[in-house]
């Protein structure tokens, strides 16, 4: 399925053929060139560039209000961008919404919404499923298997106020997966989970990361960074870093990040040290 | 929902069999594209508003001709009608009533069909806005006709003026949102008074033009359905019908919108677009219920039916029927009441009975209300502190009853318990424990010793003994299985056979004898099925006196929150 869209897209357009890495665009899932984001005056970004390496897990660092969430919205065209240009393998963003999952933060949205846990995943099918169509049963059981896929298979019917916060969050996830995407943006996916859930959720990516996808998250807990993820991208207002975990996150790139806010380089230095 | 709310039975006074089968045959043709699964309800609801105006034709009723049947309706001085007067009306033989029945029903359907939306989009008050910037597009078109020599009373040109305007009033608030930093509400109040403002101020100006047709005009700001005539009922019926193929065509859309916005721009769901079609709609529908409530009452039609319905269900599409049900109903009744007491303005009626329903929604509805839950919790309670008790009993005296299990008169043999001795094991207040005690003995389940103290009785016995072994089981299943445990939390288990398969609660007592061979005991008297059959477990941890903590007294507080 996913490889017939990418055959069908791979027709030209007037974007260059090549990215800065030397790859062929239509082989790097985000290439963000001078994007500035600004909410009425106030730029939260300015001049991100960036090229997102495929089928890697890459995690988006930084501060609170640094601009990770608004990183992530101007890319799907959800917050206008004061300037710079987003493709998505080699096309603007509207003509490849198909490609690209979404996970939002999981406050988004009233949780107290007349639907149930399986009609929120159904959501993902929508871009399949067409306009002004009925759900058919093949997206209805996709949806259903990826409701167990993350383990949430028991509870398909239940009405989702009655869930709990990290049950919701892997609603979420899994109405993502139903989508069956070639790129994942996931805001925030392990907030307020359980190391259970966590751990199941990094087994999601892995999965996925051996599918052949690219999963771009924000991720707060500087302590496993290096462990779930390939890439990071290092973003405080401004893209600090970006590059392989190993070769990046390294606290002197921490620090700019972060400045001087000891207490989490320590850590990271701890997680980093006992890594090595 | 609709048609057992009274469509039925007007469709065969009617006697649609004339005409029916042909529209409703277009009907459903012309909808099959859109109208598939449960959405078929939908179509029901059409075709009901075709069957329901079209006979109509059959009948032979023109708009001039029954005006006579009015002098029915109202009477010079106000008095109770008499029954002849309620069965004309009820049974819809009167033209007149006939026509603004359908006519406030058809209203509240399509109203509460795209209310459901407004409401769930956080847009309730968004009706309000557009219908008081009505009223500035109705005084200005009622101003160019005069001015251009035509009749101010031109429904048609009102009707447009207002439409122009209230879907100024919805762009302007979204304008203001999108624009600027001042929030929906603080919009919605600016644009609600400055449009209502203006057009109040045309209204003056009308007043001194002194054609003598300004008289009209306050139908739009109070409504008057009494007046309402076929032509009117059928645009509101062709309005209601647009509302509910376009809602039903654009369900998921529309749920998807309402539910999550930046996910549906993900999906390629242009959220202007469809904000732009949700409003279309809600303008169309407010302004062809002006005439028939009024301005001010218009958003009335558009929240409470809606709200009454979503304590009924968790479902969106049910609820979405439901709340168009109820709208039905409202005009129904409304229209009705106001029919037999013609001094009764009909708007007011047809919202005081939504009202009506809301409250009734409110306190006795299944799903949400306020009774049932209330009740529910009420009826947890008793029965979590009646296990409470019971368990409090049987483990005082555990060993010496598990030894005498089996025989005559093992109830006794743990012999009476002093209160004092209960009111240790758990953290009751003595008033509680009392009321807890009488109920357990009122049931029959235990019996008072002389001087304040208490022991089981034999059927408190076997339910003692029930509980105590299925708590301890589900303690044992907590531990052993604590990855799995919490999707299982929510069911309110009487036992643990209810909601685990029979081989798993058999491989978990099992591990309870093998982990405590010498407290296991052997057999349990005969004849009492099989879960108290089945021999009690020993507690996998201290007992409740001691301090332990109470694993399933939680669980059963989860369930409360349950469906
Ligand atoms: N809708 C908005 N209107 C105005 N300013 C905004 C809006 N959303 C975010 N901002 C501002 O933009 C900046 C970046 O916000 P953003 O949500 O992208 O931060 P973040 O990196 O995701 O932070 P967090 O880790 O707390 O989620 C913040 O300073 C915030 O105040
Ligand atoms: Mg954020």
């Amino acid at each position: 399925m996913i490889d017939t869209h990418a055959a069908t897209d791979v027709t030209s357009t007037d974007t260059p053929a090549v990215s800065r890495g030397g790859l062929p665009l239509d082989r790097v899932p985000l290439a963000v060139h001078d994007l500035t984001v600004a909410y009425y005056r106030k730029p939260v970004l300015w001049d991100v560039d960036f090229e997102a390496p495929e089928g890697k897990l890459i995690a988006i660092v930084g501060p609170n209000g640094a601009g990770k969430s608004t990183l992530i919205k101007a890319a799907l065209d959800l917050v206008p961008r004061t300037s710079g240009r987003v493709l998505f393998y080699g096309k603007p963003y509207r003509r490849q919404r198909q490609l690209i999952g979404y996970v939002p933060q999981r406050e988004s949205v009233d949780w107290d919404f007349p639907v149930t846990a399986l009609d929120v995943v159904v959501m993902g099918r929508y871009g399949q499923v067409g306009w002004c169509r009925p759900v058919g049963r093949q997206h209805r059981e996709a949806a259903r298997a990826a409701l167990e896929h993350v383990g949430m298979g028991d509870f398909a019917g239940r009405q989702i106020s009655q869930l709990s916060g990290g049950q919701q969050q892997r609603v979420f996830l899994a109405r993502a997966l139903a989508q069956d995407a070639r790129l994942y943006f996931m805001d925030e996916p392990f907030a307020g989970v359980d190391a259970a859930t966590e751990k199941a959720i990094v087994r999601i990516l892995h999965e996925l990361r051996s599918g052949g996808r690219t999963v771009i998250a924000v991720h707060h807990d500087l302590q496993t960074v290096p462990e779930y993820f390939d890439h990071v991208l290092l973003v405080n207002l401004r893209v600090v870093a970006a590059g392989p975990t190993a070769s990046t996150f390294t606290s002197e790139n921490l620090q700019k990040t972060f400045g001087g806010r000891l207490t989490l380089l320590d850590q990271a230095a701890h997680a980093l040290a006992s890594r090595r | 929902m609709l048609r057992s709310q009274g469509l039925t039975p007007l469709a065969t006074d009617l006697d649609p069999s004339r005409v029916a089968p042909r529209c409703a045959g277009t009907v459903t043709r012309a909808l099959r594209p859109f109208l598939h699964g449960r959405r078929g309800i939908l179509a029901c609801l059409c075709m009901a508003s075709v069957v329901l105006l079209a006979p109509d034709a059959a009948v032979g009723g023109t708009e001039t001709h029954p005006e006579a049947d009015r002098s029915l309706r109202a009477p010079a001085t106000w008095q109770l009608p008499s029954v002849p007067q309620v069965m004309r009306v009820l049974s819809l033989r009167d033209y007149n009533t006939r026509v603004v029945v359908v006519g406030t029903m058809l209203l509240g359907a399509g109203a509460g069909i795209i209310g459901t939306f407004l409401l769930l989009r956080k847009r309730a008050l968004m009706a309000d806005a557009l219908s008081h910037a009505a009223l500035p597009g109705i005084a200005l078109a009622f101003i160019v006709l005069e001015a251009a020599g035509l009749s101010g009373k031109s429904r048609f040109g009102l009707l447009s003026g207002a439409l122009v305007f209230g879907a100024a009033g919805v762009g302007a608030v979204l304008m203001i949102r999108r624009w600027t930093r001042v929030k929906e509400d603080a919009a919605l109040a600016i644009v609600l008074s400055v449009f209502f403002g203006l057009g109040v101020a045309l209204l003056g100006v009308i007043q001194r033009m002194a054609t003598g047709n300004a008289a009209g005009l306050e139908a739009f700001i109070y409504g008057k359905t009494a007046s309402m005539l076929f032509s009117d009922a059928v645009w509101i019926g062709a309005v209601a019908g647009v509302v509910m193929v376009v809602c039903g065509m654009f369900f998921k859309e529309f749920t998807l919108l309402c539910f999550d916005q930046d996910f549906a721009g993900t999906q390629g769901r242009s959220g202007l677009l469809l904000d732009t079609l949700m409003l279309g709609l809600a303008v169309l529908i407010t302004v062809i219920g002006l005439q028939a409530v009024g301005l001010i009452l218009i958003v009335a039609l558009l929240v409470i039916p809606p709200a009454a319905a979503r304590f009924w269900t968790h479902r969106l599409p049910v609820m979405a029927v439901i709340a168009a049900g109820f709208g039905a109903l409202s005009g129904l009744l409304g229209a009705s009441v106001s029919a037999l007491a013609p001094r009764l303005p009909a708007g007011a009626i047809i919202i005081l009975v939504a009202a009506l329903l809301f409250g009734v929604s409110l306190l006795f509805a299944p799903a949400r209300g306020f009774l049932s839950t209330a009740w529910q919790r009420f009826r947890l309670e008793r029965k979590v502190g009646q296990q409470h008790v019971l368990r409090a009993l049987f483990e005082s005296g555990e060993p010496l009853v598990q030894q005498a299990q089996g025989k005559p008169g093992a109830a006794a043999a743990a012999g009476p318990v002093p209160f004092a001795a209960l009111l240790a094991q758990r953290s009751w207040s003595p008033a509680t424990l009392r009321r807890l005690l009488a109920a357990a003995r009122r049931a029959g389940l235990t019996r008072r010793d002389g001087d304040d103290a208490y022991h089981l009785t034999d059927a408190g016995l076997a339910a003692a003994r029930r509980a105590v072994r299925n708590h301890r089981l589900w303690e044992l299943y907590l531990l052993t299985h604590a990855e799995v445990a919490t999707s299982h939390v929510d069911h309110n288990a009487d036992a643990l056979e209810d909601v685990l398969d029979p081989t798993l609660v058999a491989q978990l007592e099992e591990t309870l004898a093998a982990q405590h061979p010498h407290l296991a005991a052997a057999t349990g008297p005969a004849g009492e099925g099989p879960a108290v059959a089945a021999a009690v477990p020993p507690s996998p941890h201290r007992l409740p006196g001691q301090g332990a903590q109470d694993v399933p007294a939680g669980r059963a507080g989860n369930v409360s929150g349950r469906r």
